[in-house]
This record gives C-alpha cells, structure tokens and sequence, in this order.
C-alpha cells in the first residue's frame, strides 16, 4: 500500500529528476571553471583530472592580476554599461513620453521608422558607424564605445506602452496645479514608471555589458578595453595556460554571478517584461 | 457663449497651453530625430551605399561599382561555405532551443520554491555573457583535457577533437548556443503560460480533456503569437552569431576557421582584417535579407486570428 503510494508519488515526479539532470548540466561549466581557476599549473593539465584541487592555490588570480590590468577592464564596463543605460533611460523615457501624450505632425511615421530599425541588428551597419565615428576622431574613446548604445527604439517603444496607460487627467491635474511640462513628466509621469524603468535599465545594462563586435572593433589600446575584450586578448594571449585564463573567468563572471543571485526575481522578470512589451 | 473676459482668458491659457505642450514634444523629439538620423538612418544607408562601391579603407579611390560586389558573392567560395554554416546553425540552434524552451516551461508553469532554484540555473547561462561562456567552453572541450573527452574515454568511447575536427566543430558551437540561450525562451514561454487563463483550463477539464489535447487544443494556440516572438528573435540572433566563433576559433586550441566560417565572422574578416568595406557591406545586406525574408515566413507561418 505504502510502497504504491510512493511508487505513484515517483512517477508523478519523474520529470524532476530530468530537470535536476539540466540543472546539472546547466551549472556544471560554471563550477568546473570555478575549480580549475584553483588548481595548480601541473595539475590543471593532468590525464585523468582531479575534480577538486588538490592543493587549492591563489596562483592563477595573482598571475592574471600582474599580466592584465582586469579591474581596469572591469570599471570599463561598468562605465560603459552604466553610462549607456543612464543615456538610454533618459532618451525613452522623454521620447516615450512624447510618442504617448503628445501629438506633433508626421508622430505615426516618425514612430513606424523608430520601430523598424528595432529589427535591424547593429552587425548590418557596423562598417558605416565605424567609418563615421573615425571620421569624428573617436576611434579608441569611451565616447566611441558608447555612442551606438544611447538610443534605443525598443526602449522607446517600451516606454511609450507605459506612459499611455497614465492617465491623462493626472497629467492635466499637474499643470493646473502651475506645473510645466518638464514639470509633469519629472513629477507625474517618472514616478508612475518606475517599473518599466527598471526593466529597462537592467535589459540595458545586461546587453550593453555583454556588447562584443564592437568594443572589439573600436578599441585597441588595453586602457580602453571593456571586460570582454581583455578577456579574449588575454586568452588569445595565453591559451595554453588554461589556470589563469580561467581565473581570469572566474573573475569577470563571479560578480555577475553575485548580482544574478540577489536579483535573481528583478532580473528574470525585468528581462520577461521587456520580451513580452516586444 | 458671448466673450465674457474670463472665458477669453482660459482660451488664452488653452492656446499657451498647446503651445507650451508643442514646444516641449518639439525640444525632446528634434534631438531625438537627430539622435536617429546620425546613429542608426545614416549607417543603415550607408551600408547600402558602400555596397555598391568599390570601398577600400586604404585606398582612396573608391569607385562606384555597381551590382558588381554581389556578382563576387554569389562566386566567393568562403561566404558560400559561411552561408551554409549559418543556416545550419540557426536552423539547429532555433528548432532544439525553442522546443526545449517549451517543454522546460511545461514542466515548470506551476509556482513553486524548487521552481525558482530551477529557474535561475536555467537562466544563469543567459546572465552570464558570451565571451566568458565562450572561454569555458574551449576548455572543457579541450581534446587533451578537457573533461567532456574525459568522459568520453572513461566511458569506452573514443575521445573527439570537439573544436579541431572540422567536421565536430560547429555542432560543438551549436550546443554550447543552445545551452546559453535556452533559460531565455523558457521565460520568455513562462510568461505566455501564465497569461493564459485558467477558465480555458477548467472548460477543458469539464469537457474531459486530458494531456496532449489540452496541449494541442488550447495550450498550443494560445501560445502561438509568443512562439512567434520567439523563434523570430532566436531566429536574427542566430543567423547573428559572432562571439562565440571568433572566442573559439582563435588560438592554436582553437576550431579551424573555415569549418566554422559564419556570416558575421566572415563580414567582420573582410571590413576589419582585409578593410574591404564595399565588399563586407554588400554581404551584410545579403545577410539583412536572409534574415527579413526569414522573419517574413514565420508571420506567415505562426499568421492567427486574435482572440
């Protein structure tokens, strides 16, 4: 009797133990990473390998830290993913804002052509925009880096959907009260926003962190390069010697890993939020 | 109504009003159209523009050329073999991603707390970015030693030159992609289940429908248009693909690069190694149009009345 019980509790459940077996497979390059990051030159390259190191060592992080200048690379993106999400912010929400409350002429084209470029992906003008950002003398400039990333239509989209379901009697109650428009946008319009702002700013932050072909076009002096950009020199660099190489990894992914963690409900609906507005 | 004064004053305080109201949208939108123009209207012209040149980087005359760069194409061995490279990933990446993506949403629509522990290891890939996937990858594929190889001898299986066989490579790159993005379409259909409500359900259940027919007959539609956004964002980020190539071909451990050829990877070599812009530029808008004719298909395809 029991025995049934459980035998039918098991069935039941048996998509549990393929979904622990992805989970497995999901989390294991992150933890082998973690462990080879620790092992030493000589046993990193044994036949058949050890899982846990045998004589953890700190050697791989001292050795990347002394070749690269990864905390350099590291406060790069944060610069360029913070300041690109902040520009964009700012862009979708005022031109979100203006799209939703209010009418100028030509407002439907001008928007259709904003939404068409969402679907052309930056790889399909890259060479125009490299020609023109030399032609400004910003090749090798965080202004160079980030100029593609201030704007977004799907932000402006995103932002426009969220202003049109304010009221507009909120908005008209602010101007009586002697408010100007910049006025009603910062006080009415921002503060009703919050969560699509933040998606917003977590999608952003998340793409522009994660920018490769164009960093990597753009840059080519080690001071100027973005996280992902060092990382790959580094190992073109250095492949055989995968102890600091993944080391190096360890170091760019763990934060994220960190971050993802605290975050994990903010992130993953932030991330949805901005799949379904689309 | 006669003109009393104070009706004159508020539609004069109307008339500041829309004036006030038109300055605004014209201070925030012209900046915003300039903005446009010079980051995105410009290049995407551009690229159509040095397609049809001879555009050399290091060479200053760049005359025009006509259709000439894609009658080269058509010829050119290496986008020919980065063309079907392409297709292969992206039809692989999208089909098992997005199947996988769905049954993963399935199995975990119900809320629960061994629910979210799933989904951030499912989603994790999707956080982390692609260079340092990349990185990981490499060297888990390792023909010496790696661990996937070393599985495979403990096993009694032959070990496999994962990214050196030039035969084995790009399906090596194809399932490290699947394993990236597939937390991202699970959401992303997590979503569409929850939206759908629960009354279509409970109709079902009262009309004795059971597993596969209220997958088919309620789940499965409804879940149309979310398929659709989908597999057409799987669909530009695939035929997209770079990073993970030119992570794991460059190197001595790295794939030889003509097995892996992609299409990106094959306009960044022309524009940025060779500088041949006009060329690079002729292949993207090849490319641009693969990827609209295919998103075009898959509206037709996935095409439903609203409900």
């Amino acid at each position: 009797m029991n025995k049934q019980v459980q035998v039918r509790k098991i069935a039941k459940n048996w998509y549990h133990i393929i979904l622990m077996l992805g989970v497995v497979l999901m989390l294991f390059p992150f933890i082998w990473m973690f462990l080879s990051s620790f092992k030493t030159e000589q046993e990193i390259l044994f036949v058949p390998p050890t899982f846990f190191p045998l004589e953890p060592t700190w050697n791989n992080f001292v050795s990347v830290c002394s070749r690269i200048p990864i905390f350099r690379y590291f406060l790069n993106s944060v610069l360029v993913a913070g300041v690109s999400t902040l520009c964009v912010l700012i862009t979708s929400a005022l031109a979100g804002t203006v799209f939703a409350k209010y009418s100028f002429p030509f407002k439907n084209l001008l928007f259709i052509i904003i939404l068409g470029t969402t679907m052309i992906p930056f790889e399909c003008y890259m060479i125009p925009f490299y020609l023109m950002v030399s032609k400004a003398g910003l090749i090798d400039t965080y202004t160079g880096i980030i100029a593609p990333l201030v704007i977004t239509s799907f932000g402006i989209f995103l932002m426009r959907q969220q202003v049109e379901t304010i009221p507009d009697d909120l908005m008209d109650a602010a101007r009586i009260d002697g408010s100007n428009e910049f006025g009603v946008f910062l006080n009415v319009v921002l503060p009703l926003s919050k969560s699509a702002l933040a998606a917003l700013a977590i999608f952003n932050f998340m793409f522009g962190w994660a920018f490769f072909v164009w960093p990597l076009i753009i840059t080519n002096s080690s001071e100027h390069f973005v996280l992902e950009v060092g990382l790959t020199m580094f190992q073109n660099q250095y492949t055989v010697e995968y102890g600091p190489v993944m080391a190096g990894t360890a170091i760019s992914v763990l934060p994220l890993i960190i971050v993802f963690m605290f975050f994990r409900r903010h992130i993953i609906s932030g991330m949805a939020m901005s799949g379904m507005k689309s | 109504m006669p003109n009393t004064p104070t009706n004159i004053k508020s539609k004069y305080k109307i008339k500041g009003l829309e004036r006030r109201k038109f300055r605004f949208a014209m201070v925030i939108l012209i900046p915003t159209v300039i903005l446009y123009l010079v980051l995105r209207i410009i290049p995407i012209l551009g690229t159509f523009y040095l397609s049809l040149h001879n555009w050399n980087l290091i060479k200053l005359h760049r005359p025009f050329i006509g259709l000439q760069n894609f009658v080269k194409i058509v010829k050119d061995k290496f986008f020919r073999i980065a063309l079907v490279n392409t297709t292969v990933f992206t039809v692989f990446v999208v089909l098992i991603s997005v199947t996988l993506a769905l049954l993963l949403a399935l199995a975990l629509k119900k809320k629960s707390k061994i629910g979210s522990f799933y989904e951030f290891a499912y989603f994790l890939p999707f956080v982390i970015p692609m260079v340092p996937v990349s990185i990981i990858w490499k060297w888990m594929y390792d023909r010496t030693y790696g661990i996937i190889n070393f599985v495979l001898t403990s096993l009694g299986l032959k070990a496999v030159g994962w990214l050196t066989d030039p035969d084995v490579a790009l399906y090596s790159i194809i399932v490290m992609s699947i394993w990236k993005v597939l937390g991202y379409y699970m959401v992303l259909f997590l979503v569409g289940l929850r939206n759908i409500p629960d009354q279509y359900y409970e109709a079902a259940a009262v009309d004795g429908a059971v597993g596969w027919q209220v997958f088919k007959n309620i789940t499965f539609p409804l879940l149309k248009r979310m398929t659709l956004y989908i597999s057409v964002i799987a669909t530009i980020q695939a035929f997209n693909v770079f990073t993970q190539v030119y992570v794991m071909t460059t190197g001595t451990q790295g794939a030889p690069a003509a097995a892996v050829r992609v299409l990106v990877y094959e306009i960044y070599q022309n524009g940025f190694r060779y500088f041949k812009m006009g060329y690079a530029s002729a292949q993207v808008v090849v490319l641009f149009a693969i990827v609209m004719f295919i998103s075009l298909l898959q509206f037709k395809f996935f095409r439903t009345e609203d409900y």
